[in-house]
């Protein structure tokens, strides 16, 4: 079904005559703004017209055209209709547009990524670093002139593979046998990285520098990670500690990083599905969920009424599973190793059972195509998942609550912990569980409904002190709300046809752009695909809930103890698959 | 009181700590077997699930769903004479549809003719790459690749398979899969039986 977000509710070409024009190109949506009035204009767009949520900020290469491009797309935090605009610019260096970090702090990761990917200079960040790519990689890797080492053809299928299939190996196409190149004249025992001093010189930003004089102190950097056992996978933070106090952090990530942008533009639509599966890992049923829905979007088609049930349940059991993971994890990071965390594991385990004998994987389902679902689910797995959902599941629910929500030691190491207040919450673009922690309803599936979630009654999981208490308390009101769903959702599901399509290795995806997005059980899961009626997608970008969420950590933990950030990074809930994708 | 909350939680971890007793011993009073049997595998991974909950592979193995996918393999039909009549007609459609490019057919063509002939000269999958999606087996139109349950592949060698090592018979295919198998050969006779009557009518009325 159409969603409201495809309709336009606000004219800001009549308001900003001259600067902003229509952007009239077949299939887009959204205002072209000049790149001078950029600041005026999304001052505007906050201010005057309420979008106060930045979701996704990206560029897109127009080659053909020498243009460069940023998209913004901004919501409104009551719910609703969002908003896209855009600016072009030459395709020249140096690209140079003007940050709305002012405006907007949460784009600060955002802007970062595409400077990196693209090369577009952000005039007035303050901190214009690489984020995902290593300092000193060169070149801007999603920029559509720019060649892997191990590049064989812009887009799949790739020639080499059928009728004259020999195979060889692709490491032979690099003298590195990685996929790697090195800049001319290298030489691996004269590089320094310089940037390092960038990256301890941005800490010290923020850095008080008076003491307020009583003892002498000394500030010292730490890093934690990449390889540490509570940062959920290879996430680097340098910290800057004042005793045990943290005064400044940075995040630095990017080890995971696989440019999953590029990989996926190198696909055809159908080829890019299981590729998803593996941003969030945890919850791979919700990313093929986001994907075809804004693929859907795309090609303007319906999905088969029995597959949108599926689809509902499917995300639902992956959203308790994954947070009842959650509530395991958290309580490994503070300590409480491995009990709560096995009795989550328990619940999870039967839930991916479920996923295994519909789609094939545990972990990696690739359940979702275009139109629909792969296959049915068998009976005797919707007995099981009727037996989970009205009898296991929220016995367990319960079960962990009475193991755990008293327990004086867990109160104390989270009440009034870590607390984000509404305003900075939104003002950092944070979504899902975390967002909703502060008192903020905005929940995707009832603020902005896409699929058939318009059809369940249910609450939208709402807590207001937003310290990491209500962080953990919201999870248990939000598998409580996706159990409910379920039993709606199994109660109404109808017989029919799965999938509303006929099956075919290659769809026709008209001309345009499309951003679709899903409450993912980590937050906002963005997909920004522009098409241009070939088999492969010419841009298609992840907005992962995790990275976004990231940008908060730095003013939430400032003040606080480092022992208590550990903590922190468990309650963002994040993934680095999704993360570093 | 302080110390309730703590207390509380214990009780669960109490519970639970009996359950694998309790459990054991109900197995045990009703002369059941609840390891190293299917049943009680199948009891471990069921709702009703208490107590001890791990499956201790390699002696026990979890039993996998019809639908469990692994890397892919090449399905044959046993001829009269023993002959492996392969399925596959090297069309490429696997080849195209495979998102991390693994697969790679050499097609035959007939040397006097230059034609090209339904039948592969050889077929490599790198194991290594293949991401176990299944997109090959979902659209290949002759049911010739299918996805295995065998998933003990570690190897001290890169893994890519040629034809040889790919083919493997019918039986085996229906053997991990009987209904998909029961469903596409009733599939496949329906279409030759319509196949046959249609060449019948063409016979009668020409």
């Amino acid at each position: 079904m159409a969603t409201a977000t495809q309709t336009q509710t606000v004219d800001l070409a009549a308001r900003f005559p001259g600067m902003v024009s229509a952007d009239t190109r077949p299939g887009y949506t959204g205002f072209i703004v000049n790149k001078d009035n950029l600041i005026e204009v999304a001052t505007a767009v906050r201010d005057e017209f309420g979008f106060d949520l930045m979701t996704a900020v990206t560029g897109v290469d127009y080659i053909a055209e020498n243009k460069m491009e940023v998209v913004y797309h901004a919501f409104k935090t009551t719910g609703g209709a969002g908003l896209v605009f855009k600016v072009q610019v030459e395709r020249v260096d140096p690209i140079e547009v003007p940050s709305l970090i002012n405006i907007w702090p949460g784009v600060d990761f955002q802007e970062r990524e595409a400077w990196d990917l693209y090369g577009i200079k952000f005039t007035g960040h303050p901190d214009l670093r690489r984020i995902l790519m290593w300092e000193g990689f060169e070149g801007h890797p999603l920029r559509k002139d720019w060649k892997e080492p191990f590049y064989e053809e812009d887009v799949k299928p790739y020639k080499s593979r059928w009728p004259e299939g020999n195979h060889t190996y692709a490491e032979e196409k690099n003298p590195y046998r990685d996929n790697l190149n090195f800049p001319e004249g290298f030489d691996p025992e004269k590089f320094t990285v310089d940037k390092e001093e960038d990256l301890y010189l941005s800490l010290e930003r923020d850095t008080a520098k008076d003491v307020d004089g009583s003892m002498k102190t000394e500030h010292i950097v730490v890093n934690m990670g990449p390889h540490h056992p509570s940062t959920h996978g290879v996430l680097r933070v340098a910290v800057t500690l004042d005793g045990e106090t943290i005064i400044g952090l940075k995040p630095v990530m990017g080890y995971l990083h696989r440019n999953h942008d590029k990989i996926g533009e190198r696909n055809t639509y159908l080829q890019i599905i299981p590729y998803t599966d593996r941003l969030d890992y945890f919850n791979s049923m919700s990313n093929n969920f986001g994907y075809v829905t804004t693929i859907e979007k795309l090609m303007k088609i319906q999905v088969a009424e029995r597959a949108e049930y599926i689809r509902v349940i499917m995300a639902e059991l992956s959203r308790v599973q994954n947070h009842l993971i959650f509530i395991g994890m958290l309580m490994n990071d503070l300590g409480t190793m491995y009990t709560p965390s096995l009795y989550a594991f328990e619940e999870r385990e039967l839930v991916l059972d479920i996923f295994e004998a519909v789609s094939g994987t545990r972990m990696m389902c690739n359940y979702f195509r275009f139109g629909g679902v792969v296959r049915d689910i068998p009976d005797y797995v919707l007995q099981k998942i009727k037996d989970l959902v009205f009898e296991r599941l929220p016995a367990k629910t319960d079960e962990m609550e009475r193991f755990l929500n008293e327990n004086e030691v867990l109160v104390a190491r989270l009440k009034g912990i870590h607390v984000l207040n509404a305003e900075d919450a939104i003002k950092y673009s944070v979504t899902g569980p975390v967002l909703r922690a502060t008192g903020v309803p905005y929940d995707l599936r009832r603020a902005d409904p896409y699929s058939i979630y318009d059809r369940f009654d249910f609450d939208v999981a709402v807590r207001h002190n937003g310290d990491m208490m209500d962080n953990y308390l919201i999870r248990f009101d939000e598998i409580r709300q996706s159990l409910r769903i379920l039993e709606q959702a199994l109660k109404q599901i109808p017989q029919g046809p799965i999938n509303s399509q006929k099956a075919a290795y290659q769809v026709r995806v008209p001309a345009g752009e499309a951003y679709g997005r899903i409450e993912s059980p980590k937050g906002e899961l963005g997909f920004y695909v522009v098409s241009n009626g070939k088999p492969n997608p010419y841009r298609y970008h992840v907005r992962p809930a995790s990275f976004v969420n990231l940008t908060a950590v730095e003013s939430m933990c400032k003040g606080s103890k480092i022992a208590d950030f550990v903590a922190l990074l468990a309650m963002l809930d994040i993934v680095m698959g999704e993360l570093d994708r | 009181m302080y110390g309730k909350g703590i207390l509380k939680g214990l009780s669960v971890t109490w519970k639970r700590f009996w359950d694998t007793y309790t459990e054991d011993i109900s197995w045990m009073l009703r002369g059941k077997k609840r390891y190293n049997t299917e049943e009680g595998i199948r009891h471990r991974s069921s709702k009703d699930t208490k107590g001890i909950f791990t499956v201790q592979y390699p002696e026990e193995q979890l039993i996998v769903p019809e639908e469990f996918r692994y890397v892919p393999f090449l399905v044959y039909d046993e001829g009269a004479d023993g002959k492996k009549e392969v399925r596959c007609t090297s069309c490429g459609i696997c080849a195209k549809v495979c998102p991390p490019q693994c697969i790679w057919i050499v097609r035959t063509n007939d040397p006097v003719t230059n034609r090209p002939v339904p039948v592969p000269t050889d077929f490599y999958i790198d194991m290594d790459i293949c991401m176990n999606c299944g997109f090959c087996a979902e659209y290949c139109p002759f049911d010739a690749i299918k996805m295995d349950h065998d998933f003990a592949i570690a190897s001290y060698e890169r893994n890519v398979y040629n034809l040889n090592k790919l083919l493997k018979p019918a039986s085996y295919y229906a053997g991990i899969r009987p209904e998909n198998y029961a469903r596409e050969e009733e599939a496949r006779k329906a279409k030759e039986a319509a196949k046959a009557a249609k060449a019948e009518a063409a016979a009668a009325t020409s």
